[in-house]
C-alpha cells in the first residue's frame, strides 16, 4: 500500500536577484529584479510502507524542497501529494501527529534545557501515553546509548550527541513516516556510523517509511535499497543504488598488468590512461567498444592479468551532477536572454 | 479539555524553568529597573521646586511620584521585552517551521511563555516593588487618610492589569507577525516604542495633554498599558467611566487577538507559499 503518492509535483518560487556594488543596492529600493526558480518540476513517485528511500542530488536539486512539502511546510505551486492519505499542507494535526521531519542543519530542542525537557514536551503536544513514552524514550536512548546525558542542558552536547537527541526527539511519537534531511551532516565517522545503525535497526524494527536526504554515499549505501536521483528539480532516476552505475557511467576501468614488464609505450590508443605503475595499468575506455578494445589488446600483448571493472559509485555521481550543472548553466544563460 | 490543559501546563513549566537558567542576567536585569524610579523622584521634586505653583495640571507633587510608581506597575504587566523582534527573528531564521510541522498552536505557546516570563520576574520583583512601594508609601496617602482604594476600584484595577498584560501581548505579538512580509522589524519597533513611550502615558499623565493629543489618545489602545490602570487606582476615573473604559480595554483585547490570528494565518500562508 503506498503511504506517499505524488503526482506531478512543481514549486517554484521567486528570488531577489541583486547586481554587485552600491548603485545596483540603491536601485534596488525602487526596483527589484525577481528571478523565478523551479526547485520542484512536476515530480511523480510513490513509495509504499516500509520503504528506505534516499533523495540524491547535489546541493540546489530540490530534495530538501520535496521534503518540506511533504512535511507541509509550503504548499506547491501545482500538483498533488499525498502521505497517509493526508494533504501535508492543509497541516491537520491528525497529520502532524502522524510524521516527524529532521533537519540535520536545524534545531529543535530547547537550547538551554536538558534534552528530557523537549522530551516531555513532546509527549505533551503530541499526546504521548505516559506510560509507552516511558518506555519509547527509555528504548531510544539505550539504542542509542545516551541515557546519561539526559539531564545536560542542550547547548553543552557534542553534534553528535544533539543529533541523537534530535532523532529521540522525533521519534518519541512513533511517526509512521519519517523525513530525514542530512541527519548526518557535519558528524564524524564515528557519529555517523552510529546514526546509520541506529536508523536502520529502527527500521527494520518499526517498518516504519524513511525518506532521507544525504550527501554521504556511505549513508545511502547502508541504508537504502531505493535511491530517487533529483536533478534541476526532476527525477532523473529511481531504483537500486548499483543501477545508477548501469545507467549512468559511460565508460569502464580496464585494468592491464604486462608479462615480462614489457609494457607497451603506446596505450593511449587503446583509452584513456589513467594511471601507470608498470607493469600495471589503468584504463578509461569507452562501454560500447570495451570488447574490442579488451581483445585487441589481447591480441597485441601478453598479459599476466586482466579485470574489467564499473568506476567508483562516487565517481559516476559526481559526473552526474556535473553534467545536470552544466544543463543548469545552458539553461540559466537561456533565460537571461529571454 | 484536561488533555489541553496538562499541555499547557507542561509548556508553563519548562517556559518557567527556561527563565531561570541565566539567574545572574535576570536578577540583574530586574534590579536595574528599579533605577529610573530614583531619577523620577528627583526630576518632579525639582520641577515642582522650580515652579511657584503646588500643582500641575491638577496633579501635586505626591500625586506625580505615586501617578509614576504605579504606570511601572502598569508597565511590568503590559510591557513585552524580546515578543516582537523575536517573532521576527524565528520567521527570519527558519524556527517558525517547528509550528508549522509540530501539532501546536505558535500563538497559544508564545503567550503560555510570556506568561512564565512573567511569573517568574514577578517572583524576584516583588521584594524590590515592595520595598520601593513601602518606603515611598506616603505619597499615596488620600485625603481620606487611606492608602488604598476601595473593594471594588482595587478589583477594577487587577482586572485592568491582567488586560493591559493581554493587550501588550497581542498588540506585540501582531507587530511580530510583520516580520512575515518585511525581513527585518526592527524600525518599525522603533516607531512603535516612540508612540508607546508619549502615549502609554509612562512619562507623564495623559490628562495633562492638550487636544488634539487628548483626542488622539482615546482612539487609540496605548493609554491601557500604563495610564488607565494607574489613573483607576488613583481614583481618576469612576462610576460608568469606569466600566465603559474597561469594556473598551475588553474590546481593544479580542481586537488585537483577532488581528494577531488573522496576521498568522496570512502570514503563514504566505511564508508556506513563499519557499519556507
Amino acid at each position: 500500500m503506498p503511504v506517499i503518492e505524488i503526482e506531478q509535483l512543481s514549486k517554484s518560487y521567486r528570488i531577489y536577484q541583486k547586481k554587485e556594488g552600491l548603485a545596483a543596492s540603491v536601485r534596488g529600493l525602487f526596483r527589484r529584479d525577481y528571478r523565478q526558480v523551479d526547485a520542484v518540476r512536476a515530480i511523480d513517485l510513490t513509495v509504499d510502507e516500509g520503504e528506505f528511500v534516499a533523495f540524491l542530488g547535489p546541493n540546489g536539486a530540490g530534495k530538501t524542497t520535496t521534503l518540506k512539502l511533504l512535511s507541509g511546510v509550503i504548499t506547491p505551486s501545482s500538483g498533488t501529494a499525498r502521505v497517509l492519505g493526508h494533504v501535508p499542507w492543509k497541516r491537520e494535526n491528525a497529520y502532524r501527529r502522524r510524521f516527524a521531519l529532521v533537519m540535520g542543519q536545524k534545531n529543535q530542542l530547547w537550547w538551554d534545557l536538558p534534552a528530557q525537557e523537549s522530551f516531555r514536551l513532546h509527549q505533551q503536544i503530541y499526546r504521548i501515553d505516559p506510560q509507552q513514552f516511558d518506555a519509547t524514550r527509555d528504548e531510544l536512548t539505550d539504542l542509542l546509548d545516551v541515557r546519561r546525558l539526559l539531564g545536560q542542558p542542550v547547548r553543552e552536547l557534542s553534534l553528535g550527541e544533539r543529533m541523537k537527541m534530535e532523532l529521540i526527539a522525533a521519534l518519541l511519537h512513533s511517526p509512521e513516516v519519517l523525513f530525514l534531511d542530512e541527519p548526518t551532516i557535519g558528524l564524524d565517522v564515528v557519529a555517523q556510523h552510529n546514526i546509520q545503525k541506529f536508523l536502520k535497526h529502527y527500521q527494520q524494527q518499526q517498518r516504519i517509511t524513511i525518506l532521507l536526504t544525504s550527501h554521504y554515499m556511505k549513508d545511502i549505501a547502508a541504508l537504502c535499497k531505493r535511491v530517487v536521483v533529483i536533478a534541476l528539480g526532476k527525477i532523473i532516476y529511481d531504483g537500486s543504488l548499483s543501477g545508477i552505475v548501469d545507467r549512468f557511467s559511460s565508460h569502464k576501468i580496464l585494468t592491464l598488468q604486462f608479462a615480462n614488464d614489457r609494457m607497451p609505450s603506446d596505450l593511449s590508443r587503446y583509452g584513456e590512461v589513467i594511471e601507470v605503475m608498470e607493469p600495471k595499468a589503468k584504463l578509461r575506455v569507452d562501454r560500447p567498444v570495451i570488447s574490442r578494445v579488451l581483445a585487441s589488446v589481447l591480441a597485441d600483448h601478453t598479459l599476466e592479468d586482466v579485470s574489467v571493472e564499473d568506476p567508483p559509485l562516487e565517481e559516476v555521481i559526481a559526473e552526474v551532477f556535473s553534467l545536470t550543472g552544466e544543463e543548469e548553466a545552458i539553461a540559466a544563460s537561456e533565460s537571461d536572454q529571454a | 479539555m484536561l488533555a489541553q490543559a496538562r499541555t499547557h501546563w507542561t509548556i508553563l513549566r519548562i517556559c518557567l524553568e527556561e527563565r531561570l537558567v541565566y539567574r545572574g542576567d535576570f536578577a540583574l536585569g530586574t534590579l536595574m529597573r528599579f533605577l529610573p524610579i530614583v531619577t523620577q523622584i528627583f526630576l518632579w521634586t525639582a520641577i515642582f521646586a522650580a515652579s511657584s505653583q503646588g500643582e500641575i495640571a491638577g496633579y501635586s507633587m505626591k500625586n506625580f511620584i505615586a501617578y509614576y510608581l504605579l504606570t511601572m506597575l502598569s508597565r511590568a504587566f503590559s510591557s513585552m521585552p524580546g515578543l516582537a523582534s523575536g517573532i521576527a527573528r524565528q520567521i527570519r531564521e527558519g524556527e517558525i517551521k517547528k509550528f508549522l510541522i509540530q501539532p501546536i498552536d505558535m500563538v497559544g505557546f508564545l503567550l503560555l511563555s510570556r506568561i512564565a516570563h512573567k511569573l517568574v520576574y514577578y517572583g524576584v520583583a516583588i521584594g524590590p516593588f515592595a520595598l520601593v512601594f513601602i518606603l515611598c508609601g506616603s505619597y499615596f496617602q488620600r485625603p481620606d487618610g487611606s492608602y488604598f482604594p476601595d473593594g471594588y476600584t482595587l478589583a477594577a484595577y487587577l482586572l485592568s492589569l491582567v488586560l493591559s498584560f493581554l493587550l501588550g501581548f497581542f498588540l506585540e505579538a501582531a507587530i511580530g507577525m510583520i516580520g512575515f512580509w518585511f525581513l527585518e522589524v526592527s524600525s518599525l519597533l522603533f516607531v512603535y516604542m516612540l508612540f508607546n513611550f508619549f502615549f502609554s502615558g509612562h512619562m507623564f499623565p495623559l490628562d495633562m495633554l492638550p487636544e488634539p493629543f487628548a483626542s488622539f489618545v482615546q482612539m487609540i489602545p496605548l493609554q491601557y498599558l500604563a495610564y488607565f490602570p494607574a489613573a483607576v487606582f488613583l481614583g481618576k476615573i469612576q462610576g460608568p467611566d469606569l466600566v465603559q473604559g474597561l469594556l473598551v480595554q475588553v474590546a481593544w483585547v479580542v481586537g488585537l487577538a483577532i488581528l494577531c490570528r488573522v496576521a498568522y494565518a496570512r502570514g503563514l500562508h504566505r511564508y508556506s507559499g513563499y519557499g519556507g
